[in-house]
């Protein structure tokens, strides 16, 4: 049962990323966006990563995709004609495509995801107080350099957006 | 096989009584509101047998029972009008998203517990009792804003989108506040030495003191004002501001289409409510202090009938603040969210964890 629901999912989660990318209209896109994410959300719970499964949903379907939906709107974007895609977008879309294989290749290829590793943590997805004790000790770095990124893109996003005025001269 | 047809029984008669109160809070408010308005509100809807029964069937149909029907029936028989402009797709959809999040919700609100008699053990009357019960509700009710913003969209006309986009911009900003109100509870109910947990069951059973709405008024407040907001109704109701925006998100919905809006609205107060009670008022405790006694069948019925009551009362002061208070100007409600709700959220949940850091040494 729980191979047919993985199978399901994943199917789901693939056709709708695709989806995603070759949707010409906006608004269909964002919610094969959520189709999506919903699907992920289904496989973590299927891995018994409840809480993380619960946030996918609360973070990226609820709010992330609805503020995506909210600029589409707003800016009224229309259905795109047949663009002609630029030597320059194509080819940069090659190298990250070729990047992002390597990387998967590089993953999956290496020793330490083929072999149970001794120090494997506890499975700490399911238990809610495991894993926020793990999440402020063990990976207290990662977590803070994450936070400290979101900062970072939320000031440029203010400093990008915000006419800077010239410093008027005081009379 | 036995325990899943259990399930569906179970699911099924929560489903029912949802509607039911669904239907029959449409009523209370025709009824309240006339009654704040100094009228008599519907009194004339009957039924063939039971209202010809002498003194009973005068006094239901006085008091308006047989109107749901009524309203329900003329929803489904009335024409249902596509207009041509709209986006069909979408147009269908949304109002069939309206109500998936408010019943899907429903599943994790624990409403009543059962003590054995002989072992006293107790079990949760709950769908699914599961460990991340709270953030399930917010996660799945997150999802409810979709059919205001799609229903807004695929009408394609300007009122209705403009009511989507506000009602977008609305409950994305009292999310935030209403997800950092709650914080502070479950720091308590999550305090050291406790099994982590974030069910709204647990949360009942910490309250079989002192209720939550006595010790931390602020997050009760900020909650509560946060539901009135999500759920769309006045003084929040941008969405659908009838002076403004003719409709609203639903100005190009006829029929049951538009029906189904209505009683997911309605079902979204219910769910609202309920969950209210659980976080702030004691789930099924009649009395702070109380111990329970009550064990059996007579023990669940006493605590499910408590719950109802006090989530009516919510399902009440929604109706009475909604006839009693004017609505806010747009920019209005904004400013209230980010500029009093949200710093005043993380105020209080700031204050908390002091406080039940020193309570808890």
């Amino acid at each position: 049962m729980t191979d047919f629901f993985f199978y399901l999912f994943s199917t789901i989660a693939l056709a709708s990323a695709a989806a995603v990318v070759l949707s010409r209209n906006t608004v269909n896109a964002a919610m094969f966006l959520i189709v999506c994410f919903l699907s992920m959300a289904s496989l973590f719970v299927l891995l018994e990563a409840y809480f993380l499964a619960v946030i996918q949903v609360l973070v990226y379907a609820g709010a992330v995709v609805v503020l995506f939906l909210f600029i589409i709107m707003l800016l009224d974007v229309r259905e795109d004609a047949k663009r002609k895609l630029s030597p320059f977008t194509a080819g940069a879309g090659l190298v990250g495509f070729a990047i992002l294989v390597m990387g998967i290749i590089a993953v999956v290829s290496s020793d330490s995801i083929k072999a149970t590793s001794e120090v494997l943590p506890e499975p700490s997805g399911a238990s809610l107080k495991a894993f926020g004790n793990e999440l402020f000790t063990t990976y207290l770095l990662p977590m803070q350099v994450t936070g400290f990124l979101l900062l970072v893109a939320m000031i440029g996003v203010i400093v990008l957006s915000k006419k800077l005025q010239e410093p008027e001269e005081q009379s | 096989m036995n325990e899943l047809l259990l399930k569906i029984t179970f699911a099924l008669i929560v489903v029912v009584v949802l509607m039911t109160l669904c239907a029959y809070s449409v009523l209370a408010e025709r009824k309240v509101s006339s009654w704040i308005q100094g009228r008599v509100g519907p009194n004339r809807t009957t039924l063939p047998l039971i209202g010809s029964l002498p003194v009973i069937g005068p006094m239901l149909t006085r008091l308006g029972i047989f109107q749901p029907a009524a309203d329900g029936l003329k929803f489904l028989f009335k024409e249902d009008v596509i207009p041509g402009h709209v986006n069909k797709f979408y147009y269908v959809l949304a109002p069939i998203i309206s109500l998936i999040p408010a019943l899907t919700t429903v599943t994790v609100v624990p409403f009543g517990h059962f003590i054995y008699e002989e072992t006293g053990r107790t079990i949760p009357l709950v769908l699914a009792d599961i460990d991340v019960g709270i953030l399930f509700l917010f996660a799945v009710g997150s999802l409810g804003v979709y059919s205001i913003v799609l229903a807004g969209w695929a009408a394609n006309s300007k009122y209705p989108f403009l009511g989507g986009i506000r009602a977008s911009a609305q409950m994305i900003s009292y999310e935030l506040a209403m997800g950092l109100s709650v914080l502070p509870v479950f720091m308590w109910v999550n305090k050291p030495g406790m099994e982590g947990t974030l069910s709204l069951y647990d949360v009942v059973v910490a309250q079989e003191g002192l209720w939550f709405a006595m010790w931390m008024p602020v997050s009760a407040l900020i909650f509560l004002v946060s539901i009135f907001a999500e759920t769309n109704r006045l003084p929040f109701d941008m969405a659908e501001a009838e002076t403004e925006l003719v409709g609203g998100f639903h100005t190009e919905y006829s029929s049951f289409k538009f029906g189904l809006f209505f009683v997911g609205e309605y079902a979204h107060m219910v769910v609202g409510g309920a969950v209210m009670t659980l976080l702030f008022l004691g789930g099924w405790h009649p009395l702070p202090f109380l111990p329970w006694e009550l064990t059996g069948i007579m023990g669940a019925v006493v605590s499910v009938l408590t719950f109802l009551g006090k989530s009516l009362f919510f399902m009440f002061l929604f109706i009475w603040v909604r006839w009693t208070l004017p609505r806010f100007r747009y920019d209005q409600v904004m400013r209230l969210g980010w500029q009093i709700m949200l710093p005043l959220s993380i105020a209080n949940l700031i204050a908390y964890a002091i406080i039940i850091y020193f309570l808890d040494t």
